[in-house]
């Protein structure tokens, strides 16, 4: 570290991973909720502009840390998302204070722990060691629980319980699983901290016992899988995200979702490196389909807007999943853009029915309606918003979700009906239920529109948008790499 | 006898792991709450001797830290602060359990074979000290999962979550050399801290298998 420092420049991964931490020191201790506010913004901007120096100095890979072509683009988006929720806090977290839904002491909290979770994401993701990386998830687990029970509210804490006992146990059997991966590593590599990073475990991968390493998959499938919201393991998900603040429901659905399968699929690129162990893309099909037409039943009749949403992330997870367990150049390009794109449109989502509950002063669906004529932005950009969603033209979520299919059907033609299935459930139980929030005759209370929320929402739309229409062919190729790149 | 003898060694090791899976099936049969919690202090006595025996083993002085934390933190610090959040909660009746302690004590014994038939054949080439301490920290990890799910108080619910991560630290401390040991049973910790805190601060009694409305009440107990 301190060798860092002494070097003519700083070195950008420990900015992107010591503002956010040292933040969450000065943000516990600062008072005053409006320059804590600032101060969030401002830590989130910073470790955006670290993150994205990792672009051109990209630091050597060592026992702890690295950065690759695969984990910095997840670093990007993860930092873009935790700034324009950053910006979307203030104005959300102030309005909440106003009506006297949280209190003032909490709302510090709030900021101390958004950028512990910022902090523990990005350590995460640039974790080369799985113990750190196992440590770090923990962490991120443990911030996000404190802001989901942050009303403390009866439902809010047994969400946050809930979250918090199965979160713990998943993550529990991921420890067991890299355990035993450890338990093989050190047989070949030997003792010690190489043993457990994952850069010398790939080029060594051929070497380590194929026994062990299926044992190890199965532990960390279920135990990462818990985290990524997989079905059967998805029980804390539609809790956790409808009852804590909706900013913070944006960032588990955007990034935490996508954080739990990040570390999945780390150890099954080992897996793909060792070419005698089972293969890892049945299971993860099995999990995807399972958790996509499970997610888009769960659409039907849904009470709660914000638990509506949940169980979309649910579903979006699982055609992830699908999309990497079935592997390949096309399928890789589609679950790594659906990825970047599902995260930007599902937290355009909840910064727009954020501001939806907070205007209509409830999160029930039947008390939303006519949003388009008593609050047209927020109508049409909750119109979008469920147009990206759903995967229509076009949104970038329609190029990943066509390209996809099409892929299933030219190699697994079987496995494409309940694919094909479960996408049409979710597009019409999707529209179904907005077309009465957002058309019609406007009822309920009416409070004006804060013009604040705009620039975060329309940021993640016209990216989503305009990812639909053109991607620069430069960011294409790059994306193509990271695909191959995951075998 | 002769403490550097690899075979003392091994049986050491044997009988620490093997009474930390036979106390965890005391665990699961226990039927008040206090016991309950009693055990698990032996649970996790045996759990900090066993890392200890390990740290001499193996010659790794800082397994040491982790050994005193367990020793510490989960036999003594833990259950003294549960038996306070028991007495506070007015929960010391008896435990409620989904299954009849039969059931759960034959899916036991089933899960403990389960675990000697997934690890005995990947474990074999490496020496008996390591085969053994996985297989019983991979019986103990699946006998906490089962305390998990076949309670219906939160407090039990939690003492399996700290059985079955008394299961990880055993299998992290037995393969050699693990890095970040220590560091991973200080996060544990504070995991486990968090979770008691919790369960004191929001007084949780039971645990939530249902979003019913009844239940919000906050001094509803789950009709039987």
């Amino acid at each position: 570290m301190i060798a860092a420092f002494d070097a003519t420049s700083v070195n950008p991964l420990y900015l992107t991973l010591g503002v956010p931490a040292l933040s969450t020191l000065v943000l516990f201790l600062l008072p005053g909720y409006r320059r804590a506010a600032r101060c969030n913004v401002l830590a989130s901007l910073v470790t955006l502009l670290a993150s994205l120096a990792l672009l051109w100095s990209r630091p050597a890979p060592n026992d702890y840390l690295f950065v690759d072509d695969f984990n910095i683009y997840l670093v990007l988006i993860t930092n873009f998302v935790c700034l324009t929720t950053s910006v979307f806090s203030v104005s959300y977290l102030t309005h909440e204070l106003d009506i006297g839904r949280l209190r003032r002491p909490y709302a510090r909290f709030y900021h101390a722990m958004f950028q512990g979770m910022v902090f523990a994401m990005n350590l995460a993701l640039v974790s080369n060691s799985l113990g750190l990386m196992w440590v770090a998830v923990e962490t991120a687990t443990l911030a996000t629980v404190v802001i989901v029970g942050l009303y403390r509210t009866e439902a809010a804490i047994k969400a946050s319980w809930k979250y918090f006992i199965l979160a713990s146990m998943g993550i529990s059997l991921a420890l067991f699983g890299t355990t035993l991966l450890y338990f093989t590593a050190q047989s070949v590599i030997g003792s010690g901290n190489a043993a457990l990073a994952w850069t010398v475990l790939r080029e060594r991968a051929a070497e380590l016992d194929p026994a062990v390493l299926n044992i190890t998959f199965v532990f960390v499938l279920v135990g990462y899988g818990t985290k990524a919201g997989l079905v059967p393991m998805h029980a804390w998900l539609p809790d956790a995200h409808s009852e804590g603040p909706t900013p913070i429901s944006a960032v588990l659905s955007g990034l935490l979702l996508n954080l739990g399968l990040y570390a999945l699929l780390r150890f099954k690129m080992l897996m793909g490196a060792n070419d005698q162990t089972l293969a890892p893309g049945p299971l993860m099909m099995g999990l995807g389909l399972a958790s996509l037409l499970f997610g888009a039943l769960m659409l039907y009749g849904r009470r709660d807007i914000k638990r509506l949403f949940a169980y979309s992330s649910i579903e979006h997870m699982g055609l992830i999943t699908f999309a990497f367990g079935l592997g390949g150049p096309l399928a890789n390009l589609a679950g790594i853009l659906h990825m970047v794109l599902h995260s930007l449109t599902k937290s355009a989502l909840f910064f727009t029915i954020g501001h939806v509950a907070q205007v209509k002063g409830t999160q029930e669906i039947a008390g939303i309606r006519g949003l388009t004529t008593s609050h047209p932005v927020l109508g049409w950009c909750l119109v979008l918003g469920v147009i990206a969603i759903a995967g229509l033209p076009p949104t970038g979520l329609f190029m990943s979700e066509f390209l996809l299919v099409s892929t299933t059907f030219a190699r697994e033609p079987l496995l494409a009906v309940p694919l094909v299935l479960g996408l049409l459930i979710a597009l019409g139980c999707l529209i179904q239920r907005v077309q009465a929030m957002a058309f019609g005759e406007p009822t309920g209370s009416a409070e004006p529109f804060k013009i604040s929320v705009l620039p975060p929402l329309a940021a993640h739309l016209v990216l989503v948008i305009v990812a639909g229409l053109y991607i620069p062919a430069p960011l294409m190729a790059w994306f193509q790499h990271v695909a191959a790149l995951l075998g | 006898m002769e403490f550097s003898d690899p075979k003392v060694q091994l049986q050491i090791a044997y009988l620490l792991g093997g009474s930390m899976v036979v106390v965890n099936f005391a665990l699961l049969y226990q039927s008040r709450m206090s016991s309950v919690i009693n055990a698990f202090a032996i649970h996790a006595t045996i759990l900090g001797l066993a890392v200890a025996w390990q740290a001499n083993v193996q010659n790794a002085p800082n397994l040491y830290i982790t050994a005193a934390i367990a020793l510490v933190f989960k036999a003594l610090a833990l259950p003294a602060a549960l038996h306070y959040v028991v007495r506070k909660l007015n929960v010391h009746r008896t435990v409620e359990m989904v299954f009849g302690t039969g059931l759960t004590m034959m899916a036991g014994v089933a899960l403990v074979g389960l675990a000697v038939m997934i690890m005995q054949p990947v474990t074999q080439h490496s020496g008996a000290l390591v085969t053994i301490d996985l297989i019983f920290a991979m019986a103990v990890l699946f006998l906490g999962v089962l305390m998990m799910i076949t309670r219906r108080n939160a407090v039990t619910q939690v003492i399996g979550f700290m059985a079955m991560e008394n299961g990880l630290i055993l299998a992290a401390v037995g393969v050699h050399g693990m890095p970040l040991v220590v560091e991973i049973s200080v996060a544990l910790a504070v995991l486990v801290a968090f979770i008691v805190f919790g369960l004191f601060l929001f007084r949780i009694r039971e645990r939530f298998y249902s979003l019913d409305v009844r239940y919000l009440d906050p001094d509803s107990r789950i009709p039987q």
